[in-house]
C-alpha cells in the first residue's frame, strides 16, 4: 500500500429549515428519510474515496440540522490524522436555542474541534433584515455549550454592507465576537447573488453605497485587529494560531476532496464537482469534470487573497522556475498607489488593495 | 469611323447638389437609346454604391451618345459628368476644360444655390456656352417663373428659352437635347497638329491598368503610338483607344481632334496619368502642354489607425488599392503612443476624407480610429525659417515659434433670409470675418465670409445644416495664409501626453475646448484602481483638469473551494476586457473615450 499525503475533506450538508435571503449555497428543506439516505450516501462515497485527511469541514446548508449522531456516524468513516481540524457549521437556534437538544459533547467526542456560526450582526434589527430567525442570545448559548463540551475553537461570521448598517452597529458586532470568546471571524461584504430572495427585491433594498461599504470594511479590519483578530485573508480574521487550516488549503492551492451534492474537489491537478442534486448524489451519480486546476495563474490569484501574499520561494519550489519578471513589474506599478507591497519575500496586497483585488490581481497576472 | 467635327458636341452638366444632375443624365441616356430600358438603374453614371447612396458624384464619368436631331442630322454628344463637390473642384475644372458647353440645372423650387454659382463661374472661366435648364417642374412647390427670373437676375443668363423639365418623369427632356445641339458650339479641332489631349479622369482597372479619359484637343492617337504625359514625362505604348458607351467601352481605331474617349496603355497607377495633364506622342510631341495643369495637394490631414492593431497590414493594402484610383489621396506610416501603428493620410477636403474612410470601412471591412483632422499650418521659427506641419505631433517647442499662419477660405453661404442671424452667429463663432451680404432675391441671401479652414473642416457643414434645417448651401475656396494666434492642446492622462488627442487650435477657443474634452474623457473613462488626473495643457501650462475617481470596490469577498473556477473565469473575462482597452502606462482607456473626444461638436 502506498502512503498518501493527508489532504482536506469538505462535506456538504444541503439541508436548511429556511432560506436566508442572501444565501446562494445549495440547500433544501429536509424531508423525512432523505437525510438518512443522504448521510448513508456520504459515508458510501467517503469509503469509496479512502485517503487520509488532516482537515474536515462540514459546510452547508446547515450541518447541525442532521443531528449530532449523524455527524459522529460520518466522522467514524473518515481516516483522520491525529491533529485533524474538524469544523462544523452550526445554526445558532438549532444548537443554542433554549429547548435545543443538540448534543455538543457527542460531536466533540467524535472529533469535532471547531464550530463556525453565522452571527452576521450583533444587532437584532440587522439580523432580522438578514432573515436570521434567532437572536444573539442563541449564539451566546451555543458558544457556551460548545466550550463546555471542550470545543474551544469558535468562528463567527459577520456581514458588512447590511441594509441600514452603521459603523456603531459594526462596533457592537465586533465587541460581541470578542466578549463571546470567539477565536476566528469571517467578515463578508454582502453581495446580492442572482437567484437569492434579495436579488428579486434588490431595488427596494437600502444598501450602503460603495463608499460607505468600503468604509465599513476598513473599519471592520481595524476594529477586529483591536479586538485581537488579525486579518489573514480578504475576509478572514483570527486570534494568532487560529486561522482556518481547512480554508487556507483553498488559498494555498492545496488539494481537497469535496463530497456531497454541489461539493467541489481539487485533486491530482483536476477540478470536479458533484451536481447540485441530492437525489443524484444519493443515487451515485459521478462528479462532473471542471477542467484542470493549480496552474500558475490560479496559484497567484489565490495566494494574493492572503495577507502573507505570493511568496517568491514557495512559487519557485512549486513551479520549478521563479515568478516571471513581468508579474513583479506589474505589481510594482501598483505599489505607488498603495494597493500592493513588494519586498524581497514576495508580493502582497494592502487592505486598500483587497477592496479592489479583482482589478489588482488581473493587472498583476 | 470618325464623324464630321461639326456634328460633335462636348458638354458637362453642372448643378448644385441634389438639383437632379444624375437623373437628367440618365434621361439623356434613355432618350438617345444609349441604354436598353431594362438595363436602367437609377443614376447609371454614379457607379459606386457610395455615390448612389449619398446622391453625389465623386468621380467624373463620360459617355458618348448618338442623337438624331429635329433637323434630321445625327450628332455625337459627349456627356462629361462632373464630381459634385467643392473638394473636387479641380477635377470639375478639368472636366469643364474638356467641353465647349455646359447644361446648368437649377431646381425649380430651390433656385440658385451656392454651387450653382460656383459651378457657373467655373464654366464661364472656361468660356463655356451655358444652357440653363429648370428641373423638377413636377414638384408641387415648383415655381419655374420665379427661378427663371432669379437666374437672369443673379447670373445674368437669359432663361426665356430655358427648357423646363422633369428629369424624373422625362417631361421635355428632348428640348434639352435640341438646345445642346443648337446652342453649344462644335469643337474647333485640327487633326494635323501634334497631339494634345487633356486628361480629365483616370480610373484603375485590374485587367487593363489605368483607363485614361481624354478630350483630344489637337492631333490624333491610335494603338501602337507612344503616348507621353507632359507633366510627369512618363511614356507608354498605347494598347487600346475607344469611346465610352453607357454600359460598355467601344474600342476604335483612333481618336481624333474634338473627340472624347479613353486610352489604355498598361499604366499601373493613376499617379502616372494625373487629371489635368496633357497627353502627346513621343513620335511627334507638342511643344506646349495645355494650360491649367496642377498637381492637386491634400488640404486636410488626419491619422487613420486600425481599431485592431492586427489589421495594420490590411489597412496598408487597402490604402494602396484606393490610391491606385485616387491620385489626390496621400498616406505615410506614422506611429502613435496611443493608437499604435497607422497612417497619416492627406485628403482634398472633409468629404474626401469621409468618403475614403467609408470606403475603407465598407469595401475593405476595416474598423478604424481617425484622429482630429488638421490643416497645414505654417510655423515661422525664431531662427527665421518656416516649417509646414499637418500633424500636431510635429508642433515645435512654443519657445522657438515666432508666429503661426493658418489657411483661410472665401466662403459663401446661400440661405433664406430668416436664417441670417443664426448663420452669422455660427460664422462669428468659427472666427469668420464678415465681408458682405447680397440679396439674391428679396428672401434669399448670399453671405460672404472669410473663414479659417480649420474651423470648416470640423463639422461646420453639419452645424450649418442643423441650424438652417437644411436650407443653407455652402461653398468655399482656399484664399491665403494669415497670421494667427495658434496653440497646441495636449491631453495628459495620469501625467502622460496622449499624442493622438493633441491638436492645434486658436488660442481664444483653447479654454472652452479644453474643458469640454476633459469632461468628455471623465465621462468615458471607467473608474480604475487609482485616481486618474485628466489634464489639458498648452505647453507646460494646465488649463483644464478633471479627475476620474478611483474605483473603491471590486472584490469577491468569498472564495472557497466551489468558487475558484468561477473566480478564474471572472479573471479571464477581466483580462479579455483589458485587451480591448488602449493602455497608457497603468491607465486603461476604452476606444469609446477616444471616439467621444474626436467627435466633439458644438452641441457637446
Amino acid at each position: 500500500m502506498t502512503m498518501t499525503n493527508p489532504i482536506g475533506l469538505y462535506l456538504h450538508i444541503p439541508f436548511c429549515n429556511g432560506k436566508c435571503p442572501y444565501c446562494d449555497f445549495y440547500s433544501v428543506s429536509p424531508q423525512s428519510g432523505t437525510v438518512d439516505r443522504y448521510v448513508d450516501a456520504l459515508c458510501r462515497e467517503i469509503d469509496r474515496a479512502g485517503g487520509v485527511y488532516d482537515t474536515v469541514y462540514f459546510g452547508g446548508g446547515t450541518p447541525s440540522l442532521i443531528g449530532s449522531e449523524n455527524i459522529a456516524k460520518i466522522l467514524s468513516h473518515i481516516n483522520r490524522t491525529p491533529c485533524c481540524e474538524v469544523t462544523l457549521e452550526c445554526n445558532p437556534s438549532d444548537t443554542g436555542g433554549v429547548n435545543s437538544t443538540f448534543d455538543f459533547s457527542v460531536i466533540a467526542k467524535s472529533g469535532v474541534n471547531r464550530i463556525s456560526m453565522g452571527l452576521q450582526s450583533a444587532d437584532d434589527a440587522e439580523r432580522k433584515i438578514l432573515g436570521r430567525r434567532s437572536g444573539c442570545d442563541d449564539v451566546k448559548r451555543a458558544i457556551e455549550r460548545a466550550k463546555k463540551a471542550g470545543i474551544e475553537n469558535i468562528s463567527l461570521d459577520l456581514m458588512l454592507g447590511i441594509p441600514f448598517q452603521t459603523a456603531e452597529n459594526l462596533e457592537k458586532s465586533v465587541e460581541f465576537c470578542k466578549s463571546s470568546g470567539a477565536s476566528h471571524v469571517s467578515a463578508y461584504i454582502l453581495k446580492i447573488e442572482e437567484g437569492t430572495p434579495f436579488y428579486k427585491i434588490k431595488n427596494t433594498l437600502t444598501l450602503p453605497d460603495e463608499d460607505a461599504t468600503c468604509d465599513l470594511y476598513l473599519s471592520a479590519v481595524s476594529l477586529l485587529e483591536k479586538a485581537g483578530f488579525y486579518q489573514y485573508e480578504i475576509s478572514n480574521f483570527s486570534k494568532k494560531g487560529f486561522e482556518s487550516r481547512h480554508n487556507l488549503k483553498y488559498w494555498r492551492c492545496e488539494e481537497y476532496l469535496g463530497i456531497g451534492a454541489a461539493a467541489h474537489s481539487f485533486k491530482d491537478g483536476k477540478r470536479f464537482y458533484y451536481e447540485r442534486s441530492i437525489d443524484g448524489f444519493i443515487s451515485g451519480k459521478p462528479p462532473v469534470d471542471d477542467g484542470f486546476g493549480g496552474d500558475e495563474e490560479e496559484y497567484i490569484m489565490l495566494a494574493l487573497r492572503l495577507c502573507e501574499g505570493l511568496n517568491f520561494e514557495r512559487f519557485k519550489e512549486r513551479f520549478g522556475h521563479p515568478l516571471p519578471e513581468k508579474t513583479i513589474r506589474n505589481a510594482k506599478e501598483l505599489e505607488k498607489h498603495g494597493l500592493v507591497t513588494v519586498d524581497s519575500n514576495g508580493i502582497s496586497l494592502t487592505v486598500n488593495g483587497f477592496l479592489v483585488s479583482n482589478s489588482v490581481i488581473s493587472h498583476i497576472i | 469611323m470618325a464623324v464630321s467635327k461639326d456634328k460633335i458636341r462636348n458638354f458637362s452638366i453642372i448643378a448644385h447638389i441634389d438639383h437632379g444632375k444624375s437623373t437628367l443624365a440618365d434621361r439623356l441616356l434613355e432618350k438617345t437609346k444609349s441604354v436598353a430600358l431594362r438595363d436602367m438603374t437609377a443614376q447609371l453614371l454614379d457607379k459606386m454604391d457610395l455615390e448612389r447612396e449619398r446622391g453625389i458624384t465623386i468621380k467624373a464619368h463620360a459617355v458618348k451618345l448618338n442623337y438624331v436631331a429635329n433637323d434630321g442630322e445625327e450628332y455625337v454628344l459627349n456627356l462629361i459628368d462632373t464630381p459634385g463637390h467643392v473638394d473636387f473642384n479641380y477635377e470639375v475644372s478639368r472636366s469643364l476644360a474638356a467641353c465647349e458647353g455646359a447644361v446648368l440645372i437649377i431646381d425649380a423650387s430651390q433656385g440658385v444655390e451656392a454651387q450653382t454659382l460656383a459651378n457657373t463661374y467655373l464654366a464661364l472661366d472656361h468660356d463655356l456656352e451655358l444652357v440653363p435648364v429648370i428641373n423638377k417642374i413636377d414638384l408641387p412647390s415648383a415655381d419655374p417663373d420665379r427661378v427663371a427670373a432669379e437666374v437672369e437676375d443673379v447670373i445674368g443668363l437669359d432663361c426665356s428659352e430655358a427648357p423646363r423639365v422633369s428629369a424624373k418623369t422625362g417631361l421635355n427632356v428632348e428640348q434639352v437635347l435640341e438646345k445642346i445641339v443648337k446652342d453649344i458650339p462644335a469643337p474647333v479641332a485640327d487633326d494635323n497638329l501634334p497631339l494634345r489631349a487633356l486628361i480629365f479622369d483616370s480610373v484603375y482597372d485590374s485587367y487593363k491598368g489605368v483607363i485614361v479619359y481624354v478630350r483630344i484637343k489637337e492631333g490624333k492617337i491610335k494603338p501602337g503610338d507612344t503616348m507621353r504625359m507632359m507633366a510627369t514625362g512618363a511614356e507608354f505604348t498605347v494598347v487600346e483607344t475607344g469611346y465610352m458607351r453607357a454600359t460598355l467601352p467601344e474600342p476604335c481605331s483612333e481618336l481624333t481632334a474634338g473627340e472624347v474617349g479613353y486610352i489604355t496603355a498598361s499604366i499601373k497607377t493613376v499617379a502616372d496619368a494625373r487629371v489635368g495633364d496633357t497627353v502627346t506622342t513621343a513620335e511627334n510631341p507638342a511643344s506646349e502642354p495645355l494650360p491649367g495643369y496642377r498637381k492637386v495637394n491634400p488640404m486636410v490631414y488626419c491619422g487613420v489607425y486600425p481599431a485592431d492593431g492586427a489589421d495594420y497590414e490590411n489597412l496598408r493594402d487597402a490604402l494602396e488599392k484606393l490610391q491606385l484610383n485616387d491620385a489626390a489621396l496621400t498616406y505615410e506610416p506614422e506611429t502613435s503612443g496611443a493608437l499604435g501603428f497607422g497612417f497619416r493620410c492627406g485628403f482634398l477636403g472633409l468629404l474626401h476624407l469621409e468618403i475614403i474612410q467609408e470606403r475603407l470601412e465598407r469595401e475593405y471591412d476595416l474598423d478604424l480610429v481617425t484622429t482630429i483632422p488638421s490643416v497645414i499650418y505654417k510655423i515661422n521659427l525664431t531662427d527665421g525659417t518656416m516649417i509646414e506641419i499637418d500633424n500636431p505631433t510635429h508642433y515645435p517647442d512654443p519657445a522657438t515659434i515666432a508666429s503661426c499662419e493658418e489657411p483661410f477660405t472665401n466662403a459663401h453661404i446661400y440661405a433664406p433670409t430668416e436664417y441670417v442671424g443664426t448663420i452669422m452667429d455660427l460664422c462669428q463663432d468659427r472666427r469668420g470675418v464678415f465681408k458682405n451680404m447680397d440679396y439674391i432675391t428679396p428672401d434669399r441671401v448670399d453671405i460672404h465670409y472669410e473663414l479659417p479652414l480649420n474651423e470648416i473642416i470640423y463639422d461646420f457643414f453639419d452645424s450649418l445644416k442643423s441650424r438652417t434645417r437644411g436650407y443653407a448651401s455652402f461653398d468655399y475656396e482656399i484664399s491665403d495664409y494669415r497670421k494667427s494666434n495658434l496653440v497646441k492642446l495636449d491631453v495628459l492622462l495620469n501625467g502622460d501626453i496622449v499624442d493622438a488627442l493633441s491638436f492645434i487650435i486658436h488660442a481664444e477657443k483653447a479654454y472652452s475646448k479644453a474643458r469640454k474634452i476633459a469632461e468628455k474623457l471623465k465621462e468615458h473613462i471607467p473608474r480604475q484602481m487609482f485616481e486618474i488626473p485628466i489634464q489639458i495643457g498648452i505647453g507646460g501650462k494646465i488649463i483644464a483638469r478633471e479627475t476620474v475617481k478611483a474605483m473603491r470596490k471590486d472584490v469577491l469577498a468569498k472564495c472557497y473551494g466551489g468558487d475558484i473556477t468561477r473566480k478564474k473565469k471572472l479573471l479571464e473575462k477581466q483580462k479579455e476586457g483589458k485587451k480591448r482597452m488602449r493602455h497608457f502606462g497603468t491607465v486603461e482607456v476604452p476606444q469609446e473615450a477616444f471616439m467621444a473626444v474626436l467627435k466633439l461638436d458644438d452641441n457637446d
